[in-house]
């Protein structure tokens, strides 16, 4: 089980971006939680500076914008 | 076949940009000779004034958006050069003055979005980025960009757009000296002062030439998927006022000869909110009509720069002392940068 955090205030790219990640997820089969983060003090404290940001066990993976499919597919399968 | 072409960019990068560019130019230079014939072809006559809203809707609508498609591609490529990370590691430990001009100009090529205005305001800060500079930064990112320069480019010439440019890079790096000469610290939010300082580290941004080929793609994706239905409505707009407004019309209200209507157009630009794509087609129809070249520029500049919408986002890290000297320090830039403009043109 991954647990996935975006990080995002809740812009459009930032539900582009749960709504690929749900996509992939359920196309694969693998089993996720997915949540999402607008807390302003909680997406900093990850340290990032551009959202949507994806967290993954804890582990940022990506940072600024909506992550290419290819991506998506990567972390998953990992 | 079409696995073919899409591996192409991976296998010769060099060659299909070459390739691309070429096509480009030959499809804008068709571009003419094409909205001439398309409105020949119509039952209309040519030098009616239904005849020359056409024109020039068949015409600038290409003509914009090609330009917007390349440029949004090619700053897409150096965009990818620099990320936010890098562009705080090159800011961090650097004495104000230098630093505010690095920041005005990093503004330009850092792609930036107003929602991440707050996290990026903090990532600044907690590296130990002083105020000031962050707040150059801050001006500069969102008011000059590619967006609104190849559309001042596209729709003005080269001459308005690096007027433009320039004047944002000035009213950025002054604004932001400013902020960080009136030593304003205090007014950050506490649980941001409070924040633990970290070491910037620019992290690694090198990629093959075929992966920055991809992040132009995609930022004409995202970008011009985004804004062509504002350019085609402003253009729309734009064609109408074209054909159908009297000329001199703007000019006993938007004129030289009103003073007062630098003010009133940063005053009327500070709680509208559109993206520069929205803005400039209109704009452009305003200055045809005898609207003064720096009034319209005030007023572009406060309805980019000052949004209501990022004014409320930024008063989650900001105390309303710090927001009301921003926006006072930055209109001010305005009016001066309106003022000037219209007495040397």
């Amino acid at each position: 089980m991954k647990d996935i955090k975006v990080l995002g205030t809740g812009c459009a790219k930032c539900k582009s971006t749960v709504a690929i990640i749900e996509q992939v997820a359920s196309a694969k089969g693998v089993p996720v939680t997915l949540e999402k983060i607008e807390d302003m003090q909680q997406i900093v404290s990850y340290g990032v500076m551009s959202t949507p940001s994806v967290v993954i066990d804890g582990k940022v993976v990506h940072s600024g914008g909506i992550p290419s499919r290819d991506k998506v597919e990567e972390w998953l399968s990992a | 076949m079409n696995e073919m072409i899409a591996r192409w960019p991976e296998r010769n990068p060099r060659l299909f940009l070459a390739v691309a560019a070429l096509f480009w130019f030959g499809l804008y230079e068709a571009l003419i000779p094409v909205s001439e014939a398309l409105v020949a072809a119509l039952p209309v006559d040519r030098n009616s004034h239904l005849g020359g809203a056409l024109q020039f809707f068949f015409y600038d609508t290409p003509k914009v958006l090609m330009l917007l498609t390349g440029i949004v591609f090619l700053m897409g490529m150096i965009n990818s050069h620099f990320t936010p990370e890098r562009t705080r590691a090159m800011l961090a430990g650097r004495s104000e003055g230098t630093a505010n001009v690095m920041a005005a100009t990093l503004g330009v090529f850092t792609p930036f979005c107003s929602c991440s205005a707050v996290p990026l305001f903090i990532g600044f800060v907690q590296a130990g980025v002083p105020l000031g500079v962050t707040f150059s930064f801050l001006i500069s990112a969102p008011m000059v960009n590619e967006v609104a320069l190849t559309l001042l480019l596209g729709l003005f010439g080269w001459k308005v757009a690096l007027l433009y440019l320039s004047l944002g890079l000035f009213i950025a790096i002054v604004a932001g000296w400013v902020i960080g000469r009136l030593k304003m610290e205090a007014y950050l939010e506490d649980w941001v002062r409070d924040m633990p300082k970290i070491q910037a580290t620019a992290g690694d941004t090198s990629m093959p030439l075929y992966e920055r080929i991809n992040a132009g793609f995609s930022s004409v994706r995202e970008i011009v998927g985004k804004v062509w239905p504002y350019i085609l409505a402003g253009i729309a707009i734009g064609a109408g006022i074209h054909g159908y407004v009297p000329e001199d019309f703007m000019a006993s209200f938007m004129g030289k000869e009103a003073w007062w209507s630098v003010p009133l157009a940063v005053l009327i630009g500070i709680p509208m909110y559109t993206n520069a794509a929205g803005i400039i087609p209109i704009v452009q129809a305003l200055l045809a009509k005898g609207a003064a070249l720096g009034t319209v520029l005030a007023f572009m500049m406060s309805v980019i720069a000052l949004s209501l919408p990022e004014m409320v986002i930024l008063r989650k890290v900001l105390k309303v002392r710090l927001i009301a000297t921003f926006i006072g320090v930055v209109a001010v830039g305005i009016l001066i940068v309106g003022y000037v403009f219209n007495s040397a043109l």
